[in-house]
């Protein structure tokens, strides 16, 4: 039950990308075609979930025995930057089809700012799933990450589908690109509100 | 002292970070709920930017090109844990209330757009004064969206109330931040680029 709650939030109610704006140049800057909103996406989730379950590794068994807690920014970053290329490297080599799928989009990941902010989320805020907050353990802490990045993805490719029709239509000279994005973007973070209430 | 001057202009109009390069969005969207909260993080992306371009700018010709990129994230890394434990120290309150915004100010593409652009190929000084120019125009943009949403949504200025009972919610909330900052883009299209 704890489990299917935290997808619920992560997905709809705490959206990454409508309610919480992490990730949001990447969200604006390849979603003008449905093809490369997925691709983007599937990177995003598999990066999100490894380098949160990294973090939370190096968390707790190295900052928080030797009190570095404050070093987690750097620390994480750098963890982040590093497994980046290491996932690049590797997929190359024993997976020549997703490599080819994911490739261009996953040096862009370092710098999502929604990496860094799950995996600085879950180990600094307690979250409040069902009865009373507290911390999440290493399995809650992977469905949250990993339900987040499908929230990112779904946010990702509604938008892309929207974007392909805004691209037909004749707006004004001055809404054309980046503004008329926003507006949208605004309308849809309005129709996910409408799922808050449903987990507290 | 003409073009050291531009260099600090330019950074409001022309390289506006926010309204022409699109960049840094995720902090302009999330902390922009009042005027205050805006102006607060455009000081803190403005301390990190102007040291972090200070200390690029003067390592550059030492750095090997391969690895410039971790250097710099390390660099940049290490001016926001300075600022945590600044914040921390003077403006608790500010700084439980930006959150997670302030050491994602490492992933903020506005510093190492800079310092990629700019810092590494100029000298020290006009490097200080690009990071000047680009960090107070991103405080200007970020406190003009804090105080339209901050209008509004909750009918003040600057904590200043001017009407009773609540404004329109909406707009202190995620949906207007997308929405305000979209309308104002097109005034900033319709008045400057033209």
């Amino acid at each position: 039950m704890e489990y299917f709650l935290i997808i619920i939030s992560a997905i709809f109610v705490n959206n990454i990308v409508l309610a919480q704006f992490l990730g949001i140049c990447p969200f604006l800057g390849v979603s003008s075609k449905l093809s490369t909103a997925t691709g983007m996406s599937g990177a995003v989730c598999f990066v999100i979930t490894l380098a949160t379950l990294v973090t939370y590794l190096l968390n707790k068994y190295l900052l928080i025995p030797f009190e570095l807690e404050f070093l987690q920014t750097i620390a994480f970053i750098l963890v982040i930057a590093a497994l980046v290329q290491m996932v690049e490297i590797v997929l190359k080599k024993i997976s020549p089809s997703l490599y080819a799928a994911l490739g261009i989009f996953l040096p862009l990941i370092t710098t999502n700012c929604a990496v860094l902010g799950v995996a600085l989320n879950v180990v600094t805020k307690q979250f409040t799933f069902g009865e009373a907050a507290h911390w999440l353990n290493l399995g809650e802490s992977m469905v949250y990450a990993f339900a987040t990045s499908l929230g990112y993805g779904l946010a990702m490719v509604i938008f892309a589908g929207l974007r392909e029709h805004l691209a037909l239509n004749d707006v004004p000279k001055a809404f054309k690109g980046v503004p008329i994005a926003l507006i949208t973007v605004g309308i849809l973070a309005m129709a996910f509100m409408g799922f808050s209430g449903m987990v507290k | 002292m003409n073009s050291k001057l531009k260099l600090i202009t330019d950074g409001f109009i022309k390289n506006n970070p926010t309204f022409v390069l699109l960049l840094g969005m995720c902090p302009t969207l999330a902390t922009t709920t009042s005027a205050v909260n805006g102006l607060s993080m455009g000081l803190a992306t403005l301390f990190v930017l102007v040291l972090s371009n200070i200390v690029i700018s003067a390592i550059a010709p030492l750095t090997p090109d391969k690895v410039h990129i971790p250097v710099y994230i390390v660099v940049i890394a290490s001016f926001v844990t300075l600022l945590q434990f600044i914040m921390r120290a003077y403006t608790p309150a500010m700084y439980e209330t930006l959150g997670l915004f302030i050491p994602l100010i490492v992933v903020n593409c506005i510093v190492l757009g800079r310092a990629e652009a700019f810092a590494s190929k100029n000298g020290v000084w006009a490097s200080c004064l690009d990071g000047i120019g680009v960090g107070l125009g991103f405080t200007l943009s970020l406190t003009i969206l804090g105080a339209v949403r901050e209008i509004l949504g909750s009918g003040s200025v600057f904590g200043w109330k001017f009407i009773t009972g609540d404004g329109m919610l909406a707009f202190v909330m995620a949906p207007g931040a997308f929405l305000c900052l979209g309308y104002l883009m097109v005034l900033f299209n319709k008045l400057v680029k033209k």
